[in-house]
């Protein structure tokens, strides 16, 4: 079986896929002759040609909204926006429209497309190309919206992202783009959308994380393992529609939970499983949750970004204080 | 006013080497993240900006260094920022891609496109507050099919708005050829929305000056936006640090980094069938054969070289103005790498 890292996993998707289903158009910025920024499109063009491997202007809103013609017209395109900071001008065409067809219709026309991202931080790149925007994604009714953790949970993943009659948006963390290599299977497998993953069974304390966020939980409960703290990991993958169910069962487990993720602390994502928490599992809680996040500040340049980052020190500190409350 | 080469070509020169030396600071990891330098479009800039006074404004790309450097503001202030410290032109928060200078009205943004908006705002304010005031908004092409850009070029026509819309036309839209995402002629484009466009070569900064002196003139006077359509070369692609450029600059030095892996992929017997890794070859053959006839490496194209082939015919004052910029920057370099981080 291949070891590959996340971006020859996306590519291997895309390229089995592309051959079951002629539907599938990819479209974005630099994606064809160039191969996409982060190469994830290498090699598509010039294998399936410029009719299905389409270079487009500099124009976001045109690209996610041309994508949305053609998913309602009965393509199934795979749209690229090169870095998270160049969605935002897509979010009109994300909130007015593709997250409400399936509604407006009741249901007779779905969008079945998928918006590629690469996204966050960790890559020493200044703002606009290292935003996490995952919460006003998840905020927004009618999408669907998938982070991959592996490189296997990157092709497994974006395989059910393609197939799904509904919008989903697939943000990829660039900064594990290459750090993890792992045996990814050719041929088909698919991984459900809206299930989290219990990355690693523990006893003490539940670490909700996505993304590249999930290594640095799983190097945190390494080093609790030395203070005989017995660490949870669970990773999301599908942060909207969420797996209320994996993370409830799991806290009324422990009693004890945080969260992580490097999107600003306000209003970040966290906030909302705590709502959660509190709503489904109130009484089995043993301490308030903590949350180790970036902080309510634009993306900050080099210097200050392993500051902004959570790593596994602060996620640490975030656990003891769980457990000696 | 009157053309005054000399002073032109000082602009492009100081802003070559204060450029030289951001590069360098970048290849020695001092910089983060990508870096977009403004080499090549020298001579645009330099031809705008010569025409500007107080009370105008610029709307600047993420390729703002050499705009800023014209304009006046303190190089040593631009570099500390660029390398993060506190008492940087923007406090060491801005980065190369975010840089303002509020004494001279300007601002800059990572997000291709948005000058245009911003330069109409400069401009309708300018029309209330300081008559005969102009904006300028500097973006490249591949900016010219994002609708906000659009949106403001007919916003500045309508509103009939003292703006001078600076297209510096490289033919690259990232690393994506424009010509192939591009619907129509851009000068026709800015005429359709009502907008007289002027096309002028990128290169010739004497060119430059005129076109741009008499649009901004007829701005002043009331007589509304204007487009320039300049074609440059950037020597260093989109972004520093470009492979094939870099490659045929000094092939001795990075064809081993490149030929040694290839090489041995290409011997390794597992993989991929023969041919198919044979076509891999020929892809990044074509490729670095692409690059060597590529315009961007030929300096035939540098508008500093152009404009110094007419000065030539003083060469003691030419040398003399030269070595009197060089001294200035190494002095710049100084300052700014005595004083250490903040």
């Amino acid at each position: 079986m291949p070891k590959l890292n996340m971006v020859e996993a996306i590519n291997l998707a895309l390229r089995e896929e592309m051959e079951k289903d002629d539907r599938i158009i990819i479209l974005g910025e630099d994606v064809g002759r160039e191969g996409g920024v982060f190469r994830v499109t290498d090699g598509l063009q010039a294998k399936f040609g410029e009719q299905r491997v389409v270079d487009t202007p500099l124009a976001e809103t045109g690209i996610v909204g041309t994508a949305m013609g053609m998913a309602l017209y009965g393509l199934r395109p795979v749209a690229e926006i090169q870095f998270d900071g160049f969605l935002y001008p897509c979010l009109d065409q994300i909130t007015n429209h593709i997250g409400r067809i399936r509604n407006r219709s009741r249901g007779r026309f779905t969008c079945p497309l998928v918006i590629r991202v690469p996204y966050g931080g960790g890559i020493h790149a200044p703002e606009h190309h290292s935003e996490s925007p995952e919460a006003i994604l998840a905020h927004t009714p009618g999408i669907k919206v998938v982070i991959p953790s592996t490189p296997f949970e990157a092709k497994g993943l974006l395989v059910s992202s393609i197939r799904d009659p509904d919008p989903v948006i697939f943000l990829e963390p660039k900064r594990i783009y290459r750090a993890i290599r792992e045996d990814v299977p050719e041929g088909d497998y698919t991984i459900p959308l809206g299930k989290a993953r219990l990355v690693q069974e523990g006893k003490d304390v539940t670490a909700i994380a996505w993304g590249a966020m999930v290594r640095e939980v799983l190097n945190a409960a390494e080093e609790l393992k030395r203070d005989k703290i017995d660490l949870e990991v669970i990773d999301l993958r599908t942060i909207s529609p969420m797996d209320v169910d994996a993370i409830t069962t799991s806290v009324k487990k422990t009693g004890k939970a945080v969260i992580v993720h490097e999107a600003p602390r306000t209003c970040g994502l966290g906030a909302e499983i705590i709502a959660l928490i509190n709503e489904k599992a109130f009484l089995s809680l043993q301490a308030p949750i903590e949350r180790v996040t970036g902080f309510d500040v634009p993306v900050p340049l080099l210097k200050s970004e392993h500051y902004y980052l959570p790593n596994p020190k602060r996620i640490v500190v975030a656990v003891k204080k769980v457990m000696s409350f | 006013m009157s053309l005054d080469l000399w002073s032109l070509y000082t602009l492009m020169l100081k802003s070559r080497l204060l450029e030289e030396a951001i590069a360098r600071f970048w290849y020695d990891g001092l910089i983060s993240g990508e870096m977009h330098l403004g080499t090549g479009e020298e001579a645009i800039i330099a031809g705008v900006v010569a025409h500007l006074r107080d009370g105008d404004a610029m709307a600047l790309d993420h390729r703002g260094t050499s705009a800023l450097l014209m304009r006046g503001v303190d190089p040593v202030l631009i570099l500390r920022e660029l390398l993060g410290y506190e008492d940087g032109l923007c406090g060491g928060r801005g980065g190369h891609m975010h840089l303002f200078s509020k004494e001279h009205l300007t601002a800059s943004s990572g997000i291709v496109g948005a000058e245009g908006p911003t330069a109409v705002g400069f401009a309708l304010s300018a029309q209330y507050l300081r008559p005969g005031a102009i904006a300028t908004a500097f973006f490249g092409d591949g900016a010219m099919n994002q609708g906000m850009l659009m949106e403001s070029i007919n916003l500045a026509s309508a509103w009939n708005l003292p703006v001078l819309f600076v297209c510096k036309d490289d033919g690259w839209a990232i690393t994506t050829q424009s010509k192939q995402v591009t619907g129509g002629d851009l000068g026709e484009r800015a005429r359709g929305l009502g907008v007289p466009a002027v096309e002028v070569d990128g290169g010739d900064v004497s060119a430059v000056w005129e076109a741009a002196g008499r649009a901004i003139e007829s701005a002043r006077s009331g007589q509304g936006p204007t487009f320039l359509h300049a074609r440059c070369v950037h020597f260093e692609g989109h972004f520093l640090g470009f492979q094939l450029i870099r490659m045929v600059r000094a092939p001795f030095r990075e064809m081993p980094g490149i030929t040694i892996p290839l090489t041995l992929s290409f011997l390794h017997s597992g993989g991929a069938a023969l041919h198919e890794r044979l076509e891999g070859l020929k892809a990044v053959l074509a490729a670095v054969l692409a690059t060597l006839r590529d315009p961007r490496r030929d300096s035939a194209n540098d508008p500093l070289r152009r404009a110094r082939t007419t000065l030539q015919s003083d060469t003691a004052r030419l040398e003399e103005l030269e070595e009197q910029v060089e001294k200035e920057l190494s002095n710049v370099l100084s300052t700014v790498l005595a004083g250490g981080p903040s």
